[in-house]
């Protein structure tokens, strides 16, 4: 009979699936139509393989996670599980530059003591102390990059962002926690068109898609679309203009939403932009990042225009006030 | 054959969550119900309601779609809002070819669901 660990217990399942093994066992799993469709009891397999139709309906970056739906998985095989978003591993790892980008945001290139698996576009939790911790989008792509890459935006009174602005050097050893997020470029569709849609360091994600998709030979179009409020906002400018010259598919549009547009730069909000370009998103990949505000109404207006809902992925970067609140999405 | 095989089951719902999604939220009638929710989250939860509605499983609980509507009951969710989402769903139906008789099934299930929804 197969056994599931879930937070340093095992049980037998007895033919019983792993929500209700577990709620039955009284931890508190959270579910809703226990019929696989409403998603609320989502968990992630640590170890083991989960049955097909546990995964039934997920999107693709999320089977890539080993995602899966509690309330369909009957294991087959023993399996050890957490709740989707859970942090359980930590690892250690070197600061091998800091990096300026522009006046308020720093590359801050780590690497890791051991082998650290990720998607470029998910994000990790980087440790300022025990108690005291952020989560930042990786800008690097696996493939090609030795270091993993973060782009840490200076928030006033940021307990983290004030540290690493202001103590962090190269060298120092810090703890950070494995990846997580379902904001990520998956393989099988290469000639699918994909947005990419960003404000502030919601570029770092974006710009790790981008590479990772253009260096798995992508062949639709990938178009990227970057807003700040003013042009000192704005950076990896020559970075991404390379990538334009040199991709046919690939295209950069920096926006700026306060002041004229200029040489080099475009006067609009990248959504409205995006949209004028593009009206018709029937098919599309869109992948958000960045303001929740901006996040949150990009998702409504790409879907108004066509994208299915099962092909928008969104990284709204919350702002933390307190030290340990339990926020999963990167600032 | 139950009102679920005969719709298409799963991949009627796949087809139809998108398109009925849409409608409401272009919908003056109700769309500010929607206004401010997470997107990721409301698909899924779309696609769980045209499960039932189409007669599928699920295991959802009058108390269940009480507690889920209270705060838009609170915000002047009513009969009419209640009427414009079937009326939606019926129209998302039509787009889909699928037959009249399917329809006022899907209607009448989606109606089982009124006095729970409204906290009546």
């Amino acid at each position: 009979m197969p056994r599931v660990v879930f937070q340093g217990s095992s049980y037998e399942t007895d033919g019983q699936s792993v929500l209700d093994c577990l709620t039955t066992r009284g931890h508190a799993v959270p579910s809703a139509c226990r019929a696989g469709v409403c998603q609320s009891c989502l968990m992630r397999a640590v170890r083991g393989t989960v049955p097909e139709k546990a995964q039934t309906g997920l999107t693709p970056t999320m089977v890539a996670r080993n995602l899966f739906l509690a309330c369909q998985c009957f294991p087959t095989q023993d399996l050890e599980v957490a709740l989707a978003d859970d942090v359980i591993e930590r690892i250690e790892a070197t600061v091998s530059a800091i990096e300026r980008l522009n006046d308020e945001i720093r590359a801050v290139h780590l690497r890791p003591s051991r082998p650290f698996e990720y998607r470029s576009g998910q994000f990790l939790r980087l440790f300022k102390d025990a108690r005291t911790s952020r989560n930042y989008s990786l800008a690097s792509v696996p493939s090609l990059d030795d270091d993993l890459m973060l782009h840490v935006r200076r928030f006033s009174g940021g307990l983290v962002s004030g540290w690493i602005f202001e103590h962090l050097k190269p060298g120092d050893i810090v703890t950070i926690s494995e990846a997580f997020g379902d904001c990520f470029y998956v393989q099988g569709r290469p000639d699918q068109n994909i947005l990419l849609l960003g404000t502030g360091c919601g570029l770092a994600p974006l710009y790790g898609i981008a590479r990772d998709a253009l260096n798995s030979r992508h062949r639709g179009r990938i178009h990227l679309y970057h807003g700040t409020r003013d042009v000192s906002g704005l950076y990896l400018m020559e970075q991404l203009r390379q990538i334009d010259a040199t991709h046919p598919n690939f295209r950069y549009r920096p926006c700026v939403s306060g002041g004229p547009s200029a040489d080099g730069h475009w006067s609009a909000t990248p959504l409205d932009l995006a949209l004028k370009d593009n009206p018709d998103l029937t098919g599309w990949r869109v992948y958000l990042c960045g303001n929740p505000q901006m996040v949150n109404a990009a998702r409504i207006e790409t879907f108004l225009a066509g994208a299915a809902s099962s092909e928008i992925f969104a990284d709204p970067f919350l702002a933390t006030g307190t030290p340990s609140a339990p926020v999963l999405n990167p600032h | 054959m139950g009102l679920y095989e005969e719709i298409g089951g799963a991949g009627a719902v796949d087809a139809a969550v998108d398109i009925f999604y849409r409608k409401v939220l272009k919908d003056q009638r109700v769309s500010r119900f929607f206004a401010g929710v997470d997107m990721g989250k409301q698909a899924a939860k779309q696609k769980a309601f045209l499960t039932m509605a189409f007669g599928g499983p699920n295991n959802y609980t009058g108390l269940d779609m009480r507690k889920a509507h209270a705060h838009l009951v609170k915000q002047g969710l009513n009969d009419s809002h209640f009427d414009a989402v079937v009326e939606d769903l019926g129209a998302t139906l039509k787009e889909l070819k699928v037959p009249d008789n399917l329809i006022a099934q899907v209607a009448a299930v989606a109606e089982t669901t009124r006095n729970d929804v409204l906290g009546k």
